[in-house]
This record gives structure tokens, C-alpha cells and sequence, in this order.
């Protein structure tokens, strides 16, 4: 039975592809066989297309090649300065990738894909610019020709004799949204050429024109329409997949490529990088360093590390293993990942019959796996050996062949003695012993050496005649070769041993040091510790000086303090920020501006980038090595989650500590509030019923009551004073904010007031045509309140006030004025103090918080209240609150009215 | 009234409290039960079955609001309640439990005494039985879905006379904001209160002598609107 759903894995993959498509910006290629196709012309005309769609296109580069009618499309378009750069005395123009991001165009043009940026640009490749585009959401349209693809290279360079340096991944192409063909049959094209309507820089003239040969252009023209239809078949299939139409690939399919040591392996990564696109499947580059292959010379190591650099582009997974069998190691590489076609190379050079081939062994011990193999040109880059690198490496090798002959010597002389006692066997067992000796001490090449100065003396000192190499019997040729080949043996054995064991340690170094980090790490609690901890550990983990770099509460990195870091590396804060905000490596061995000497590696947390690690090593090729980019990895995430630790840490303490004094003081206020009110309660209530009371109180008695609950009533309004102004203090009253038509809430603070107002006449003034305002009610309602009884209690009886209001600007303006006495000339502002009361008023109850709460009500609505005199000197409060976006007025839908019912009812 | 005396209880934990109100009820010629916990509270609610329920929010055995609902699981008697906490969520969570009225502490005894007897006139008149409903000079014949002003008609919309019907069936009863919308919109508009106080506002100025200073068309800030009938 066929399962048709999908895996979750498969899914998850899909959505995430959706949503890195969303934010990032689409990526169009005009794709052509050759230059001259017309590709230029045809996505400037497409850009045309877009600005009469009112679509914000820029032109970034378009290389005319002083075509004029290509030329001519540039009218009208909005072109980007480009950038000038000064390369060994000449200037060069080249694309203004940070100009491109600070314009943030809806669509660029960037032509020649595959172009190659001059020195001290941020990224080698154009390619890289525009992923970077694309990544900030711009839309990039470009051009490239067919043999600039990666995986073309070797075949057009095959077909046109022609090498291209300037290349760009498949993935590049792959992943581009649209690719459009522009073709041109190769008979036009050459009669274009002939008619000098394609660009030929003059000097590489002759090159050109074998170039342009209408067999190649056939070929190329065949490449660039199948590399298409290859890819609007992958489309097909990834359609398929994201419909879960067909079952999915088995993971069986899968490549692994075996790099060996040999020239030419690139042909052999990008094979395998094709292959395993047309069947569509993933594929892994391994290398097995065997103890042969580790004494290499360096020169030769990078070129292997750079093969794997390259396959890692390809799209490769790659791999570095150790071991005595290179076969043995990938068909256990093979069969722990489920991988069935292994891809090998193959060179035609002479073997010994005898001797089993690669292929042989892998096919020996793999019987399921398929064996592929890919001719590989050796004479293509000449084995270079360099002895320069190999001086140390002699030195001790030297030493080995000393000590060799010192310990035959030793054997020799120690055997002398024994000569008359013993059996000329057990002489030879001597020697063995000697062989045995230095081959397990130094190595394969002593103990050969050793074995041949044994032979030797043997025969000369010890093997009738002595002293004369003659061999008076045949039968000493068998302890010759038996000896020779006990030292290879053995030999063989122990350097593999050795190289074992080393490898092994460096293992452990390197688990080791990740388990010291970690578990150092997790027993920290300040950013400074886990810094502290990290440099110390890089530094001995990488022999290199390491600085970490983070962020402010902007974003913004800083340098670390100086002063504790002599000797620490000069931190270019502008690659860091880029890392920071790219979250992808730069610096040393990286694609982003790799001529620095400083490796920054991001600090990736589950929740966010924490910062910049910044290493310096000593020994640049500590980190070139996967292994060693890996282990830079991991720290690098182990740091980051340490940082983020910490983070939350200081996170969660301050909320639990915001949360317990926010608890205990609701807690204060409200026991305060009610403990407060409800004695009061009782006494205003108490007082007043007294008047109810049976017999009837005397006229004194009822004055009293009164008095009494006149006192209550200050009382409490003192109380509610307080306990407002100390939870507006406190800074923690939410607004409940809500569109509110202004004529409501003034009329309940008027109703609020009751009987205080009797006495004045109040003239309430609103514009019919007010807009809604957004506040909170409840305490708005306290602010007029508080205005309106501050008027009362400091006016005369009989005195008017007003209350008015009008929009000016995008405020709301709400006047309170009365026609009093008004206030002292310079109090405007102290009034609004706390247990302020001016000074007119020393006979007025009250201890002044009415102005205070109102300001700090009117502020927390982010408006504003002033004080000042009126045209009549009395006292005039104006509020000032931000008008904002009013919602939705309710559509006059019911006009459907009533009235027809009323008409009916009449 | 000279039917038989109304019983009031006062649910209510403090003493001196109780004993305004018990002494301002029975000045009215009332006959009060008292009750110092929810659970006494209910008891006696039950057994006495007064005319009118008077609540204390903060009660220390069982919270206001889970009162109301007990009680309106078996019985629609007018509950006023007593809040100490200017907190309005503790009010509107009474008033949408079922509560009728609300007064905050401390409150006067004119108050106390005219809530009630609102309420208890909302009892004996029977809220959906009257079909013409008077405040001041405006009549609202609910019959005939006729509204007048001075005797003369006022033309409504749909919406404001749904409003005001709303208002007029409950006189004198505060009605949230959230049970305004539903009955007047529907119970998908409950969260934009600014519709409610737009048509409020239109309806003041068709039908208040001075729509700043509303004298039937109360706002209870924070909570709800009212509909004053003296």
C-alpha cells in the first residue's frame, strides 16, 4: 500500500520554501548560449515593461558593450551610480551593491551574473551581491551564458577549448524564480557578428573568433535549451512533490563522491554535482585522509580542501575521514547513510597487475553498492610537489635515519662477541630485533634503511667469508628478503599506528575542548563570564585571538573595551554589523570579503543572532580545515546559547521582580482602598440615618448629622485623592481607551458634581461636529471633575463656567475657564505640583492633588494641560489631546426608519 | 403601597454598614434580614424569599458575582449591589451576572433609598407588561413602536429607537454597554462601543432638553448607560 501523505520533514521543508520565497525578493535570469544573444536588450525592454507598470525599477550595471540600440533602452530607466574602484593604478566601475540596498528598489537590473568583482569588494562574486539583494526582498533581474554554470564548465571548455574563469553555482540558477531563454539561431548570431553588432574586446580578438564557431555555437545553444528544460523538469518535479503527487525519491539513489589526492578531482566533483541533478537526488564529496595521504605536501592538502570547498558549492555535503582503507571507510560512509552509487575517478596510468584497483576493493567489500566511475585527465594539473613546505618534516626524519644506523651499528657491535657462541640464525635474530626496533620507533623509511645497513653488515661481518659481501651460500638471500620485508611490514604497521592514534588524539583534543566550554559555560551568569570563558578556550582550541562583539539594545555592535586585549586583533566593526545582520560567516576563508585577516563567525541562539565572534588564528590554515570550521561552528553556537542563557536570565529576574512589587503594591492599595471606604461608608451612612431615627432629632442634633457626614464626604474625597494619586505614581494604571464622544463624558462629570455646581452657572459649549476622542473615560471623567470643583471652590457664588472645546491641528482642544480671581501670576506651573494650593485659598479644604492627578491623567493620555489667565482674569485650564485615526463610524444603515412603523401606528 | 411590608436582605459583612442600611429600610417601613456571608446569604434567600436582594461585593466567603449567579438560577428578585472598589470590571461583571443596580461606597442614604425603590417598582409593575413608558416630557408607546416628545412624534432610526427600547423596557436599571450592543446589534459587535455612545448621543439631542447634561439618558461611565424615568 502507498502511503500519499507527506513526510513531515518533506512538509516542513516545503513551508519553509514558501516562506523564504515570500520575504525574499524574485530572482529573473536571462539565459543565453553565447554572448551577443541579445540577453541585455531583452531584460531592459522587460524593465521597460515593469516602469509602465508603475513598478519602481533601477537599472544597477547594464553592460552595453556601446550598443546602440541597447543603449537607447536606457532612456527613461532610472540608473544607479556605479562605484569606482582604484586597482593597481587603474580605475575600475563596478556595481554599488550598498548604494542598490540603501535605494531598496522593487526590482534591479544586474547584469553579467557571472561577473567577478575587483579586489576589496564585499563579496569576490556578483552572484554573491545579488543573493544578497534578494535576501533584503529586492527583485533582481539579471543576465548569464550557459558555459558560465559551474557544472558546464569542464564540458564547454571541452567543446570550445576556451576556459571560463568566471563561473556561478548551479544553485544560483536553480533556485532562480524564472529563467528566460533568449535564443538567437547560430547563423544570425554570426551574421551579428559579422555585422560588428557584438561586443569583442580587441585584444582577445583571436580567441574570440575560435570561439564563435558556428559548430561551438550549435553545441552551447544545445547546453543552454537542455540545462532549461533540465530545469523546468525539476520544476515539474518539485511541483509533484509539493502536490504529493508521487511517491518521493528513496534516499538510496544518493551519491557519494570519493575526492582522492589526485589532479583533476574537480572534474570528478562537478560529474557527481551533475549527475546527482538529473537524477535528482543529494550527494555527499568525502575525502579519506589515509597516513599516506597526511604526509603530503601542503600545497597538495589545499587543493583537496579546495576541491571539497567546491563541491560544498555544488550543493555537496562533504566529509573528511580517517583511516588506514579509503575503500572501507566509504563503503561504511556509504551504507550508515544509506547511499548506493558511489562515484570514483579513474585515470589511465600503468598499475601493477597484481595489485587490486580502487574500484576493485570498493566493489570487494560494497557488493550492493553501484559503482560509478568518471575518467579523470591527469595530465591537467601536474602533481606539484613542493619540498619547501617539507623542511621541518625532514629534520625529523633525518634524526630517524640517524638513530637507524646507530641502533644497526649497536646490533653489530653487541653480535660481535656472540659470534663464537651462537648459531648464525639466532645472530640474524639480533638483527630482526634492531629492524623491528626502529620501525616500530621511527617509521617505514628508517626501517627500511635499517634492514638494508643489517643486511649488509650481517653479510659482511657475520656470513662466511667474513668481512667481504661475497654470499658463500644462496640460502642467505632468504634472511636478506625476510628482513627487508619484516621492516616494511612493521614499519607500515606502526607509522599507521601512529597516524592512528594521532588522529584519535586530535579527536579527543577537540571533544575535549567542546566538553571543557560547555560545561564551563553552563555554570556561568554574566555576559562577561561567558566572554571571559570563551576567549580562553578559543585560544587554546585554535592558537588564535578571539574577541566577541555584541550588540546594543539598537542592534548596533560595539568594540570591546580596550585596554584588557593587548594584542588583540583590529576588529573591522563594519564586517562584524554585516554578520550581525546577515547571520552568515565573513572575513578569512569565507566568500564575503575573504582578504581579512579576522574569521567572523556569527553567534546563532535559537531566538536571535547574539553577537560576532571574531578570531584571528595564528596559523592560517587551522582554519580552512572542515574540521576545525566545525569545531569553530559549534563553539560558536555554544557561546551563542550561553549568551542567550544569560539573557533570559537577567530577562525572567527582572520580570519576576516587576511582577512581585507590582502584585504587592495592587495588593497595599487595593487592602488600602477598602480598608479605608468601608469605615468611611459606615460613617456617612450612620450620620444620615440618624436624621431617620424615631423620636425626631432637635433642629442642633440634625445639624450635627449633618456636619458629620459633610466631614465623611471630605474625608473620603481625600481619600480617593490619595489613593489615585499614588497609583498614578506607581505608573502602572492601564487606560482602558475607547472612542468616546466628548459631550458624554463632560456630561457625566457635570452629573458627577451634583449639587457643588448649583451655585454657578455653567455654559457648556461643544461643536456639534466634535470627532470621537480615545481615552479612558473613568479617569478622564476625574480630570474634568477635579477642574470643574477646582472652579467651584475658588470662584464666588453666582460666577460663570465655562467648558468649550474645538480641534486645532490634530489636537483636540478642550477649554475649562470660570471668571473668578484667577491665580497668582507665575503659578501657572507650581499649581500642578503636588500639595500645591496656590495661595489664595488658605480658608479652601483641601490639599491640592485635584491638578496634580489631572496632569498626570492628561499625560498618560499623551496630551497636555496648562494653566493660564483668562481674557477676564479668572483662571482658564486648557487640554490639549492628539486627535489620532477615529475608527469606523457605524454606516447609516438603519435609515430605514422607524418612522415608517410610526407612520403605520399613526 | 399598602400591600403587605417588602422584605429587603442586606448581604453584607460589615456591621455598622448593615446597620444604616437596616435602619434606612425600615424608616421606609421595610422588613430587613441580614446576612454576614454569601452562603448565610443564600440560605435566607431561599427561606425568606425577600423582594430585593442588597450585595456587598467584597464578601469574604465567596465572591459577589458567583452569588448573582446562584441566585438567578431560581429566582429574578431585584439584587442591588454594594461595591467597594472603584475597579468598574467588578461592577460590569455583576451587572452582566444579573445584578440590577449598583452603588459605589460610600453612598448616601437618599441614594440607597431611591435605587431601591426603582428597583422594587420595576418588580411590582412588571417590566414587559408596560407598554408606554413616560420620562419627562417624551412618552415611548412600545406597543406601537411610537415615540413622542412634547406630544409631538420624534422620527427615529432603527437603531436609536431599538436602543431606546432597550432603555425604556428596563427603566431605571443600569444595562452595560456589552448587553446594549447585543440586544441592539447583535452579539457580534460587542467589543465597538463606540457605536453605542455615537447613537446615544443622537438620541440625547432628539430627546434631552440639553444633551450635555442629560437628565434621563444617564451615562454610568465606565459601565453603562441608564434610563432615568424622574
Amino acid at each position: 500500500m502507498t502511503d500519499n501523505r507527506q513526510d513531515p520533514d518533506e512538509l516542513l521543508a516545503k513551508l519553509r520554501r514558501e516562506e523564504d520565497r515570500a520575504s525574499r525578493g524574485r530572482l529573473k535570469i536571462f539565459f543565453g548560449a553565447s554572448a551577443g544573444v541579445g540577453k541585455t536588450y531583452a531584460m531592459l525592454s522587460a524593465a521597460h515593461e515593469l516602469r509602465s507598470q508603475s513598478v519602481d525599477v533601477v537599472v544597477g550595471v547594464a553592460e552595453t558593450h556601446g550598443r546602440k540600440d541597447t543603449a537607447a533602452l536606457l532612456e527613461g530607466l532610472d540608473v544607479l551610480p556605479p562605484r569606482y574602484v582604484d586597482y593597481r593604478g587603474s580605475r575600475l566601475v563596478e556595481f554599488d551593491l550598498d548604494a542598490a540596498l540603501a535605494r531598496h528598489p522593487a526590482v534591479i537590473l544586474v547584469d553579467e551574473l557571472a561577473h567577478n568583482n575587483a579586489a576589496g569588494s564585499r563579496h569576490p562574486k556578483r552572484w554573491q551581491d545579488i543573493e544578497e539583494l534578494l535576501d533584503a526582498g529586492i527583485g533582481v533581474y539579471t543576465t548569464v551564458n550557459v558555459q558560465h554554470l559551474e557544472s558546464l564548465n569542464d564540458v564547454i571548455t571541452g567543446i570550445t577549448g576556451v576556459k571560463v574563469w568566471e563561473t556561478v553555482p548551479d544553485r544560483v540558477f536553480d533556485n532562480a524564480d524564472e529563467v528566460t531563454v533568449v535564443d538567437l539561431p547560430p547563423d544570425e548570431l554570426l551574421l551579428r557578428l559579422r555585422q560588428g553588432k557584438v561586443y569583442m574586446p580587441a585584444q582577445a580578438e583571436r580567441a574570440i573568433q575560435n570561439f564563435f564557431r558556428k559548430g561551438n555555437l550549435i553545441a552551447l545553444r544545445e547546453l543552454a535549451l537542455r540545462r532549461t528544460a533540465d530545469r523546468v523538469d525539476d520544476q515539474m518535479l518539485v511541483y509533484r512533490h509539493d502536490q504529493a503527487i508521487g511517491p518521493v525519491w528513496a534516499t538510496r539513489e544518493s551519491l557519494v563522491a570519493c575526492i582522492g589526492p589526485g589532479p583533476g578531482t574537480e572534474k570528478l566533483a562537478r560529474s557527481t554535482a551533475r549527475l546527482a541533478k538529473q537524477l535528482g537526488v543529494e550527494w555527499h564529496a568525502v575525502y579519506v585522509e589515509t597516513p599516506q595521504l597526511q604526509q603530503l605536501p601542503n600545497a597538495q592538502r589545499e587543493s583537496i580542501l579546495r576541491v571539497l570547498a567546491l563541491a560544498q558549492q555544488l550543493g555537496a555535503q562533504t566529509a573528511t575521514l580517517t583511516g588506514q582503507s579509503p575503500a572501507e571507510q566509504i563503503v561504511a560512509y556509504a551504507r550508515s547513510r544509506n547511499l548506493a552509487r558511489v562515484v570514483i575517478g579513474r585515470r589511465g596510468r600503468y598499475r601493477w597487475p597484481l595489485a587490486q584497483s580502487f574500484s576493485e576493493r570498493l566493489a570487494a567489500l560494497g557488493s550492493d553498492l553501484e559503482i560509478v566511475q568518471v575518467g579523470l585527465d591527469a595530465s591537467k594539473s601536474p602533481r606539484r610537489a613542493s619540498v619547501a613546505d617539507e623542511g621541518g618534516k625532514f629534520a625529523l626524519q633525518y634524526a630517524g635515519y640517524a638513530w637507524a644506523i646507530a641502533i644497526c651499528a649497536l646490533a653489530t657491535a653487541g653480535a660481535t662477541p656472540l659470534v663464537s657462541h651462537l648459531d648464525l640464525a639466532n645472530i640474524v635474530m639480533l638483527f630482526l630485533l634492531a629492524v623491528v626496533l626502529v620501525a616500530v620507533r621511527f617509521g617505514r623509511g628508517p626501517a627500511v634503511l635499517a634492514a638494508f645497513v643489517n643486511v649488509a653488515s650481517f653479510d659482511f661481518f657475520f656470513v662466511p667469508p667474513r668481512f667481504s659481501m661475497a654470499i658463500a651460500d644462496a640460502q642467505y638471500l632468504i634472511v636478506f628478503g625476510v628482513m627487508l620485508a619484516v621492516a616494511l611490514i612493521i614499519g607500515h604497521l606502526t607509522s599507521g599506528l601512529r597516524y592512528q592514534a594521532r588522529v584519535a588524539g586530535h579527536r579527543e583534543v577537540r571533544a575535549r575542548a567542546l566538553y571543557e566550554l560547555a560545561r564551563e559555560l553552563s555554570g556561568v551568569l554574566t555576559q562577561e563570564q561567558v566572554i571571559g570563558i570563551s576567549d580562553k578556550h578559543i585560544e587554546a582550541s585554535f592558537h588564535a585571538k578571539a574577541v566577541i562583539l555584541l550588540p546594543d539594545e539598537h542592534d548596533h555592535l560595539h568594540e570591546p573595551p580596550v585596554g584588557e586585549a593587548a594584542g588583540s586583533p583590529v576588529i573591522d566593526l563594519a564586517i562584524a554589523q554585516w554578520v550581525y545582520d546577515n547571520g552568515k560567516p565573513a572575513g578569512f576563508g569565507t566568500d564575503t570579503l575573504p582578504g581579512s585577516r579576522i574569521h567572523y563567525a556569527p553567534l546563532p541562539a535559537p531566538m536571535r543572532t547574539r553577537g560576532v565572534l571574531a578570531v584571528e588564528p595564528e596559523m592560517a590554515r587551522l582554519l580552512l580545515i572542515p574540521e576545525q570550521r566545525r569545531l569553530l561552528e559549534t563553539f560558536a553556537a555554544l557561546i551563542a546559547i550561553a549568551l542567550e542563557r544569560v539573557h533570559y536570565v537577567d530577562v525572567a529576574q527582572g520580570a519576576l521582580v516587576r511582577i512581585e512589587s507590582e502584585r504587592l503594591r495592587n495588593s497595599i492599595l487595593s487592602a488600602l482602598s477598602h480598608d479605608l471606604r468601608t469605615p468611611l461608608t459606615a460613617l456617612l451612612g450612620l450620620a444620615e440615618s440618624l436624621s431617620l431615627t424615631r423620636p425626631a432629632l432637635s433642629g442642633l442634633q440634625l445639624e450635627i448629622a449633618g456636619a458629620m457626614r459633610e466631614e465623611a464626604m471630605r474625608m473620603n474625597a481625600l481619600v480617593n485623592n490619595l489613593l489615585d494619586m499614588a497609583k498614578l505614581q506607581a505608573g502602572e494604571v492601564r487606560l482602558n481607551r475607547q472612542w468616546q464622544p466628548l459631550e458624554e463624558v463632560v456630561g457625566s462629570a457635570v452629573a458627577a458634581l451634583g449639587q457643588l455646581l448649583t451655585a454657578h452657572t455653567l455654559h457648556i459649549d461643544l461643536p456639534a461636529d466634535l470627532p470621537l476622542v480615545e481615552i479612558d473615560a473613568v479617569l478622564f471623567e476625574r480630570v474634568l471633575v477635579n477642574l470643574l470643583e477646582n472652579a467651584a471652590k475658588y470662584t464666588p457664588k453666582g460666577s460663570e463656567i465655562r467648558i468649550e472645546a474645538a480641534v486645532r491641528g490634530d489636537e483636540l482642544r478642550i477649554v475649562v475657564a470660570d471668571n473668578g480671581p484667577g491665580f497668582a501670576p507665575g503659578s501657572e506651573e507650581a499649581i500642578f505640583e503636588k500639595f500645591a494650593r496656590g495661595e489664595r485659598e488658605s480658608a479652601t479644604p483641601g490639599v491640592g492633588l485635584g491638578l496634580a492627578i489631572g496632569r498626570a491623567i492628561v499625560q498618560a493620555h499623551r496630551g497636555k494641560i496648562r494653566a493660564e489667565r483668562g481674557p477676564d482674569g479668572g483662571a482658564r485650564f486648557t487640554i490639549s489631546l492628539p486627535l489620532g485615526t477615529p475608527p469606523d463610524m457605524p454606516v447609516a444603515s438603519d435609515e430605514a426608519p422607524q418612522s415608517a412603523a410610526s407612520a403605520r401606528a399613526s | 403601597m399598602n400591600a403587605p411590608a417588602i422584605s429587603v436582605l442586606i448581604v453584607e459583612d460589615e456591621k455598622q454598614i448593615r446597620r444604616f442600611v437596616r435602619t434606612s429600610l425600615e424608616a421606609q417601613g421595610h422588613k430587613v434580614f441580614e446576612a454576614q456571608t454569601a452562603r448565610e446569604g443564600l440560605i435566607e434567600a431561599g427561606t425568606r424569599k425577600p423582594d430585593l436582594v442588597v450585595l456587598d461585593l467584597g464578601l469574604p466567603d465567596l465572591d459577589g458575582v458567583e452569588f448573582i449567579r446562584d441566585l438567578r438560577g431560581w429566582s429574578a428578585m431585584p439584587v442591588i449591589v454594594l461595591s467597594a472598589r472603584t475597579d468598574e470590571a467588578d461592577k460590569i461583571a455583576a451587572l452582566d451576572a444579573g445584578a440590577d443596580d449598583y452603588l459605589t461606597k460610600p453612598f448616601g442614604v437618599g441614594e440607597l433609598l431611591a435605587r431601591v425603590r426603582v428597583a422594587l417598582r420595576r418588580v411590582t409593575t412588571g417590566s414587559e407588561g408596560d407598554a408606554v413608558v413616560e420620562f419627562g416630557a417624551v412618552r415611548v408607546d412600545l406597543a406601537n413602536r411610537v415615540v413622542t416628545r412634547a406630544a409631538l412624534p420624534v422620527h427615529l432610526t432603527a437603531i436609536e429607537y431599538r436602543l431606546l427600547s432597550v432603555l425604556a423596557r428596563n427603566l431605571g436599571k443600569v444595562i452595560t454597554h456589552r448587553q446594549l450592543l447585543r440586544d441592539v446589534w447583535g452579539p457580534s459587535h460587542v467589543e465597538q462601543s463606540h457605536y453605542l455612545r455615537i447613537y446615544m448621543g443622537q438620541l440625547r439631542h432628539k430627546l434631552e432638553d440639553d444633551p450635555a447634561r442629560p437628565r434621563h439618558l444617564l451615562t454610568e461611565t465606565g459601565v453603562g448607560y441608564r434610563l432615568a424615568g424622574e
